[in-house]
């Protein structure tokens, strides 16, 4: 088996504006580069991207063709080399958990917490600030012989105290 | 799908009473994440609240049904009104529900969907597409069993989940199903 192409995790933050995308991956398609996942969005208004990349090229230089994104100075790009990683392990189960309430510090902290102590792990997570709502919305994968009901109680009551909801829910996956 | 003729011929008229225009109340108030308290659909407050629902889902742009929850009462009532709605297929025109829960629910889809006590985001949730209610009518109590499709089966889901304390966001599909609106009606 040949060894697999260098991955590279790529990360363009900064002040919004059309053509970010275009301009990122046309660079990296110029080096040869094949983009692998990716993920983009705004928060708060601002542009978030981060994506993985394969390809014998090396790190600086790579650097050096995304250098003119942040002439301008309202984009900071980074570029790390990454090994590839394992292939998932045996899958658990899969669970969504919603908690909203009035905005104050530390509700993402002590929820995940709980998550955290029973081996879950957060696979996608999504934070938003809506006026005085705060909204959490996590995908969780559970090891096999976790104590759902367990869980369920320890988020409730962590979100008890902070006067937030939460609610946890099986993903139902609908094979077509 | 055949509509409830009952529930189709029911009209606010019916309740003889003025609604109030009442404030739309926004999470995070936890009147909306409490369930609401059964009710007596012949007690006058709850007649008069019937009236007050439909008249502020009258006057709110683009509202299809609003659940007592919304203006600060935790009580199961709730009115819809999807008949102007283009996702519309079979439709019972203005009703309200007392006590409504959920007897058949099969057929899922997923839309994106926003409500009023939620202005700033829209979520992806899976509502069933068919749905069979029971509930009573306010005023005359009458116990009925209607089925709903499409638009107007989510629409019910929607406020049946208010009257028990949740929001669409306690249903949304997964991380990536909410979105800032862009659109405000």
């Amino acid at each position: 088996m040949s060894t697999p192409a260098p991955l590279h995790a790529i990360t363009v933050l900064g002040h919004d504006r059309p053509g970010i995308i275009a301009e990122t991956t046309g660079r990296l398609a110029d080096l040869g580069l094949n983009l692998e996942d990716s993920t983009m969005t705004l928060l708060r208004g601002h542009f978030a991207m981060m994506l993985l990349c394969a390809g014998p090229v090396e790190a600086d230089a790579i650097e050096a063709a995304l250098q003119p994104l942040t002439a301008d100075g309202t984009l900071t790009v980074t570029v790390r080399d990454v090994p590839q990683a394992d292939a998932a392990g045996p899958a658990g189960a899969s669970w969504v958990l919603t908690v909203h309430g009035g905005d104050r510090p530390g509700i993402v902290s002590s929820v995940v917490a709980r998550v955290a102590a029973v081996g879950g792990n957060i696979t996608d997570l999504t934070t938003r600030l809506a006026g005085d709502l705060y909204l959490l919305v996590a995908e969780i994968d559970l090891p096999a012989d976790a104590d759902v009901p367990a869980l369920e109680a320890a988020v409730s009551a962590a979100a008890a105290e902070l006067g937030v909801g939460a609610t946890l829910r099986a993903v139902e996956a609908d094979e077509l | 799908m055949s509509v409830d003729p009952t529930v189709q011929g029911w009209s606010e008229r019916e309740l003889g009473v003025e609604g109030r225009v009442l404030d739309v109340v926004r999470a995070p108030d936890p009147v909306l994440s409490t369930r609401g308290a059964d009710v007596d659909p012949t007690d006058p407050t709850t007649v008069q609240l019937a009236a007050d629902l439909v008249a502020t889902m009258r006057v709110s742009p683009g509202c299809v049904g609003l659940a007592a929850n919304q203006v600060g009462v935790a009580a199961r009532v709730f009115c819809v009104d999807v008949s102007e709605h283009p996702k519309t297929r079979d439709h019972h025109g203005t009703f309200v529900l007392c006590n409504a829960e959920i007897v058949e629910a099969s057929r899922n889809e997923k839309a994106r969907e926003g409500c009023m006590s939620v202005p700033d985001l829209t979520g992806d949730v899976k509502r069933s597409s068919r749905l069979v209610v029971r509930g009573q009518l306010p005023g005359t109590g009458a116990e009925v069993t209607l089925t709903a499709n499409a638009f107007e089966a989510r629409a019910l889901q929607h406020e049946i989940d208010h009257t028990d304390g949740f929001l669409f966001l306690d249903r949304v599909a997964g991380a990536h199903a909410i979105h800032p609106r862009k659109t405000y009606l």
